[in-house]
């Protein structure tokens, strides 16, 4: 039974699901040795071992190179807040798809929305290895003690109640997988409450974790510190989330291909150039509010030291060269180039986030004293981006993700 | 010198208004204990005249005594070769400063700001204002670390290499003070640098000493509006960027530049929500016309 449950049987038992389920945890592909398995599985095996070692001795080194000068680093930099932004796709999917019912992009919305899901569950899940009091990391949420004047706080909250947001917008895809008709029918009429409260959610914690350095006033460099960080945060997790949706579906369409039917991979060059557009606009709005912010600032003369050249890197060759890329590139239907700016894209978003956390942060301290990660610290995060890809993997290869629901789903929906 | 403040201090007491304040300026431990007005609503705090402090070290000693924190060798004068900073086991340090008048040493320690950056950063309040004044930190934190990213002063400081680890700062020795003590570094300091008393009263007291004599302080009281006030206030003679200070912190309580985010809060929570119903409603109907 290859597709699961997609021919449409329902699970009427428990042990029949376990059945199915013990089933389902075999491994679909022909053969478990692929390069990237080759490549994955040791890193995620020795990075569980270094887990366990950071959860036994505590956060100092050898673990990390966190500083009482420097509390954070490529666990919260990277893994939180370059995560979160690149998981920006699945709202700004979900306000295309089913708020502006653009039917041009559904197809490419469960796969999107699955990495959306599965993104905050492992990078901003990774806040729990960062949390020195690990134990603790319930307290906001069972009220001991409700900091609600934080910002912080109401960004765990945001991510708490999105991951659900987010379950509840794929959900349709597991009962399709496990054949509960009637269930499917409950939380498919569910989705869009979930999208509105999921966009409201995204659109809070997005600008939220900008908000989180706003107190670190002076420890920030004057030409990344400014009043409009939550905005310029926000802004840029649409085509962080875009440039990450058009960078994953590209690797997708490829691994996954057998699974998509001819029409589709038609439509999805068409995709692709619709994508870039909106990138395009977004990043062009981003540059433009910098611009307005470095000019309102008066910080022209900052430009000219090494850290206004690090500054000139991220904006104009990291945002606005590619957003003109993604001019050129939709304008051509060149999908080449569109890959390209989605991949400098990406990078200028890992490098503006990394800046808030710990690079143009205390840009002043000498260069010993500052932080850099340990192997340690960057082993546990590709452990975490290598197991969201083998969960992504598993989930695509089982439910209708990329694929099409089965057609009871079809019948259901006309009657 | 120290007489006149001493017998000034002696009258302002037995009148009534001096009230908390130093109880060892006039006998240690008698006054203090009896007679005044300690526990007040107000803020409480520290005066530190850093142009009485003889680098003595006795405060850091005290310190550590009162805290369970690793007692230092006080007659160890090399620790001022280089500028320290608060740690994990000092809450409380001496620094020595070259200047233009000389040599000047400096306590540094928590500030216990008016309007913490700390205790805005904590989602779960683990980080506490407390109504007299100081800030605290309790066992429910997260060890998310904000707090440390937050403060001005990069006063909290993290135990690293503990798998149970801690936020370490100063408490202005709150637990001394529900026993109705004086913190411990303010009782130990033998030239009455230390001066501890509600915040209120530090400042005029401060005041008091720069006007009568003009001379020989600097006119500014660092920590008055610094950050919006803080419970620490410090006097000098010289300028305070030649003591360690930064200046540039302005005196804006630092809660206020997140305010801006959290007040935009409550907004989108309504209006998003409706403008998206709205907008899918007309989608809808143009859907359906099609």
């Amino acid at each position: 039974m290859m597709n699961g449950r997609l021919d449409g049987k329902e699970i009427t038992s428990l042990s029949e699901f376990f059945r199915f389920f013990r089933d389902e945890l075999k491994p679909k592909g022909k053969t478990i040795f692929t390069p990237f398995n080759i490549i994955s599985a040791p890193i995620i095996i020795l990075g569980f071992v270094l887990i366990i070692l950071r959860l036994v001795i505590g956060l100092g080194r050898p673990v990390t190179n966190l500083s009482q000068d420097f509390p954070w680093g490529i666990w919260i930099g990277f893994d939180v807040m370059v995560g979160v932004a690149f998981a920006g796709g699945a709202y700004v999917l979900t306000f295309i798809v089913y708020i502006l019912r653009s039917e041009k992009y559904h197809p490419i919305i469960r796969a999107t929305v699955l990495n959306g899901f599965l993104a905050y569950v492992f990078y901003a899940g990774a806040i729990f290895l960062d949390c020195g009091r690990w134990w603790n990391i319930v307290n906001p949420i069972i009220g001991r003690e409700f900091g609600v004047n934080s910002v912080l706080f109401l960004v765990a909250w945001h991510f708490l109640l999105y991951m659900l947001a987010e379950l509840i917008e794929f959900s349709p895809a597991i009962a399709e997988w496990l054949g509960l008709r009637r269930i499917r029918k409950i939380l498919g009429s569910l989705t869009i409450g979930a999208v509105i409260f999921g966009i409201t959610l995204s659109t809070l914690h997005q600008s939220g974790l900008g908000a989180l350095v706003m107190m670190a006033k002076w420890k920030i460099h004057p030409l990344w510190y400014t009043e409009f960080i939550p905005i310029l945060f926000f802004v840029s997790s649409i085509f962080a989330g875009l440039s990450m949706v058009i960078f994953e579906g590209s690797i997708s369409h490829k691994v996954f291909g057998h699974q998509i039917d001819e029409a589709h991979h038609k439509a999805y060059n068409d995709i692709l150039v619709g994508l870039a557009k909106i990138c395009a606009v977004a990043m062009f709005a981003y540059s433009f509010l910098k611009l307005i912010v470095l000019v309102h600032d008066q910080e022209w003369s900052l430009l000219k030291t090494g850290m206004g050249f690090w500054f000139l890197v991220e904006v104009v060759g990291l945002v606005f060269i590619p957003c003109i890329l993604f001019i050129q590139g939709s304008r051509h239907q060149n999908i080449l180039v569109i890959r390209i700016a989605s991949v400098l894209t990406m990078l200028g978003i890992i490098i503006n986030r990394l800046n808030y956390v710990f690079i143009a942060y205390k840009w002043y301290l000498p260069f010993r004293v500052r932080y850099y990660p340990t192997w340690i610290e960057v082993v546990i995060t590709l452990c975490i981006i290598f197991t969201e890809i083998w969960v992504f993997r598993w989930i695509v290869n089982r439910m209708p993700v990329l694929k099409h629901p089965p057609e009871w789903v079809r019948e259901n929906e006309e009657h | 010198m120290n007489n006149i403040d001493r017998r000034t201090f002696f009258k302002l007491i037995s009148s009534g208004i001096a009230g908390a304040i130093g109880g060892k300026l006039v006998t240690p431990g008698i006054a203090w204990a009896k007679g005044t007005n300690f526990h007040s609503d107000e803020f409480y705090g520290i005066l530190v005249d850093t142009t009485r402090c003889i680098g003595c070290r006795r405060c850091e000693k005290a310190c550590a005594e009162a805290n369970n924190l690793p007692v230092p060798d006080i007659n160890d004068t090399s620790v001022f070769n280089h500028e320290r900073q608060t740690s994990v086991i000092q809450w409380n340090v001496v620094n020595r400063f070259e200047t233009e008048k000389g040599t000047v040493f400096v306590p540094r320690r928590c500030m216990h700001c008016n309007q913490a950056a700390c205790v805005a950063a904590c989602l779960v309040k683990a980080m506490k204002k407390r109504k007299t004044g100081q800030v605290t930190w309790d066992e429910n934190c997260l060890g998310c670390r904000l707090c440390m990213v937050s403060c001005p002063f990069d006063i909290p400081k993290f135990e690293y290499d503990k798998a149970i680890p801690k936020i370490q700062k100063c408490n202005l020795c709150w637990g001394r003070f529900q026993d109705g003590k004086p913190p411990a570094c303010v009782e130990a300091c033998p030239m009455d640098a230390l001066l501890f008393g509600t915040r209120r009263q530090l400042l005029e007291e401060a005041r008091r000493r720069i006007y009568q004599q003009p001379d020989k302080y600097y006119h500014h009281i660092f920590g008055e509006l610094e950050v919006g006030g803080t419970s620490h206030l410090y006097l000098s003679a010289v300028p305070f960027e030649q003591i360690g200070f930064r200046t540039d912190v302005g005196t804006t309580p630092y809660p206020e530049y997140s305010k801006g985010f959290l007040y935009a809060v409550p907004f989108i929570l309504v209006l998003w929500p409706i403008l998206m119903l709205g907008m899918s409603q007309v989608t809808k109907r143009q859907q359906n016309k099609e």
